[in-house]
């Protein structure tokens, strides 16, 4: 059985930079891989490779299928992208924002049929938007826009859902209730989730497989325990890390140490 | 596919069940009353514009001199055959002329706010009018224009304005992004005042000409007659339809070009069609009424404010409103300083200034 997605030796090059450099991954159906590594490692040009935003080498597949054949619209069928800083326009509301989400279903000179409705109206009740469908993007708080903006990605009706660093802008709190609410999306609706992560720690709680990239080249891939030590933390991200290990989860945390400076 | 039967229900509950309410997902597109008034304020500036004037006709009588000329009920027309001739040839081309441009420069003007996602982007500030200006008056120096003038002029002008929001686009991007409201107003600012410099030294060169394009340039619809009306019906006709067809596009490109991508529109296509047919559709204006400024910005923004923000109200209604808006600023050019004419392009200069800065100040350099 193939993979819901699959890449074959990826490369980007922008210029004389090589930003992805033979990149392979696979994720089976329902899994969720997190991509972690230093900043420019290239986590959002992978994930931009996987929307199909960016030119590359190598190959795609989505459940088998070469992206190389698949059209624009065929592609926005099967991968769904919630951006890190998505564009919001404020005076619309969360029911005309999350129809926008089936533009992949609707021809290019057509409106919105009643199935495309239905599915956002699903979309905006999975997300528990109900009170909000009518209320202005601009009068929603963090938290509300960030289910907004999964809505829409819901009701595309994608089966594989892209995260690039989806809680950046949330607290604490609401970085556990946004990234729970995408497990429990998973498990209902059968999703394939590649999310990239900066904070290691909820990336191991939620992904079954982590992928560390460091300078555009996967350099370990696999289960977060074995991923995730201090050595390779520190290796890659220049860190100095404690690392605990507790009923199978793992916690990252930032160390000091010793006083560099002198007082 | 997102049918999980209730056995698969996730391991946490990050979100209640949501309840069943009655929520209604749609995108505010022409409310029936929106269409309503839309229609019955177009209806109403036609029959000022009709009836208004030196020899005035009064609604019904404008009504059943249209029947009779329809010639469906057979009956004959309340008028004589003067005020019918004022009607049928001199009005009626004229009030039909202006709700056309009003109408197109309206309808250009919401497609290349979207398309720029630029709230002040408008046919004159991206110096598109200007380049179409230029174009038109290249033709009059070094054309023998003669019987093809309704030919030539549009496609001269419409040469110049694809030339000029195409300087204006790639001038605005490398100084200050794609993003950047001010930028691209201020590239069309730039494009236009060398667009204008050019057209003066051209005039200049070619004096003999100089007051069919001064005519020209001053604006307005004196001298419209129903093959005018023949010449810019197919490129307005066709540009509005375009811009009208993408009403959902122009949502969907709000979203930013990665994100509309992602969704699966090809943005570059898009937006080069819908630049396409509004800068065509544009020219074909300017080519036959001169420059008339800030009906491309009025209108679009009133739309957006009373009725509402989606596209797929602001294209429609801006076609309606930026015809009744026209058709009703000829009149006052027509009859405030009577029996002399007022260019039009001061009339809505007058309402256009005001209103601009208004929306400059309510923005303060947001991209929509």
């Amino acid at each position: 059985m193939s993979a819901a997605l699959e890449t074959k030796a990826v490369s980007v090059t922008f210029g004389r930079d090589r930003i992805l450099d033979g990149v392979e991954l696979a994720v089976p159906a329902g899994g969720w891989l997190a991509v972690i590594g230093p900043n420019g490692a290239g986590k959002s040009t992978l994930l931009r490779v996987l929307t199909g935003l960016v030119a590359f080498e190598g190959e795609v597949r989505y459940d088998g299928i070469s992206a190389s054949i698949l059209g624009r619209r065929q592609l926005a069928r099967r991968v769904a992208l919630v951006p890190q800083q998505p564009e919001i326009p404020r005076e619309l509301t969360v029911a005309e924002y999350v129809l926008l989400g089936r533009t992949p279903h609707i021809g290019y000179f057509a409106g919105e049929r009643r199935s495309d409705q239905l599915a956002a109206e699903r979309a905006i009740a999975r997300l528990g938007l109900n009170r909000f469908a009518n209320r202005r993007l601009g009068s929603l708080s963090g938290g509300e826009l960030q289910r907004a903006v999964l809505a829409r990605a819901l009701a595309q009706e994608a089966p594989i859902l892209l995260l690039d660093e989806p809680t950046s802008a949330l607290d604490l709190g609401r970085q556990q209730l946004a990234l729970e609410l995408v497990d429990q999306l998973r498990c209902e609706a059968g999703l394939t989730v590649v999310s990239a992560m900066h904070d290691l720690t909820l990336a191991s709680q939620f992904a079954d497989t982590v992928l560390l990239l460091d300078s555009g080249r996967v350099v370990e891939q696999g289960l977060p325990v074995d991923v995730l030590t201090a050595e390779i933390v520190g290796a890659h991200y220049g860190a100095a890390v404690h690392v605990i290990r507790e009923n199978g989860s793992v916690f990252v945390l930032p160390r000091r140490e010793e006083a560099r400076w002198e007082h | 596919m997102l049918e999980a039967p209730p056995a698969a229900r996730g391991r946490t509950e990050a979100v209640a069940p949501a309840p069943p309410a009655p929520v209604s997902i749609q995108a505010r597109g022409v409310a029936p009353l929106a269409g309503a008034l839309g229609a019955a304020f177009l209806l109403g500036a036609l029959l000022v514009g009709l009836g208004i004037g030196p020899a005035r006709i009064a609604p019904l009588a404008i009504v059943g001199s249209l029947v009779s000329h329809a010639g469906v009920f057979h009956r004959s027309s309340p008028l004589d055959a003067v005020s019918d001739a004022i009607l049928w040839q001199i009005r009626a081309p004229r009030v039909v002329l202006a709700a056309l441009v009003g109408g197109m420069l309206a309808i250009a003007g919401s497609a290349y706010q979207g398309v720029f996602r630029n709230p002040l982007a408008d046919p004159y500030l991206l110096g598109i009018a200007a380049g179409a200006g230029l174009g038109a008056t290249l033709a009059f120096a070094y054309a023998d224009l003669g019987a093809n003038q309704g030919v030539i002029l549009p496609l001269a002008a419409f040469a110049g304005a694809s030339l000029a929001v195409a300087a204006a686009y790639v001038l605005g991007r490398s100084a200050g992004g794609a993003h950047s409201t001010v930028t691209l107003v201020l590239a069309g600012v730039v494009i236009a005042l060398f667009m204008t410099a050019v057209q003066t030294f051209v005039q200049q060169q070619r004096a003999e000409t100089l007051r069919a394009v001064y005519s020209w340039i001053l604006g307005g619809f004196q001298t419209a007659d129903w093959q005018e009306v023949a010449a810019v019906v197919p490129y307005i006709a066709f540009s509005c339809v375009m811009i009208l067809l993408h009403r959902r596009v122009l949502d969907v490109l709000r979203l930013g070009d990665d994100e509309a991508a992602s969704l699966g529109i090809n943005v570059g296509r898009a937006r080069l069609l819908l630049v396409f047919a509004a800068t065509l559709g544009t020219a074909a204006a300017v080519a036959v009424s001169g420059l008339i400024g800030f009906v491309g910005i009025i209108v679009p923004h009133t739309i957006r404010l009373l009725v509402s923000p989606s596209y797929r109200a602001i294209v429609p209604l801006s076609l309606v409103g930026g015809a009744a808006f026209l058709v009703l600023a000829d009149v006052l050019a027509r009859t405030v300083l009577s029996p002399a004419e007022l260019p039009i392009g001061v009339v809505t200069a007058c309402f256009g200034a005001p209103f601009f800065a208004l929306v400059l100040r309510s923005t303060r350099g947001v991209a929509l």
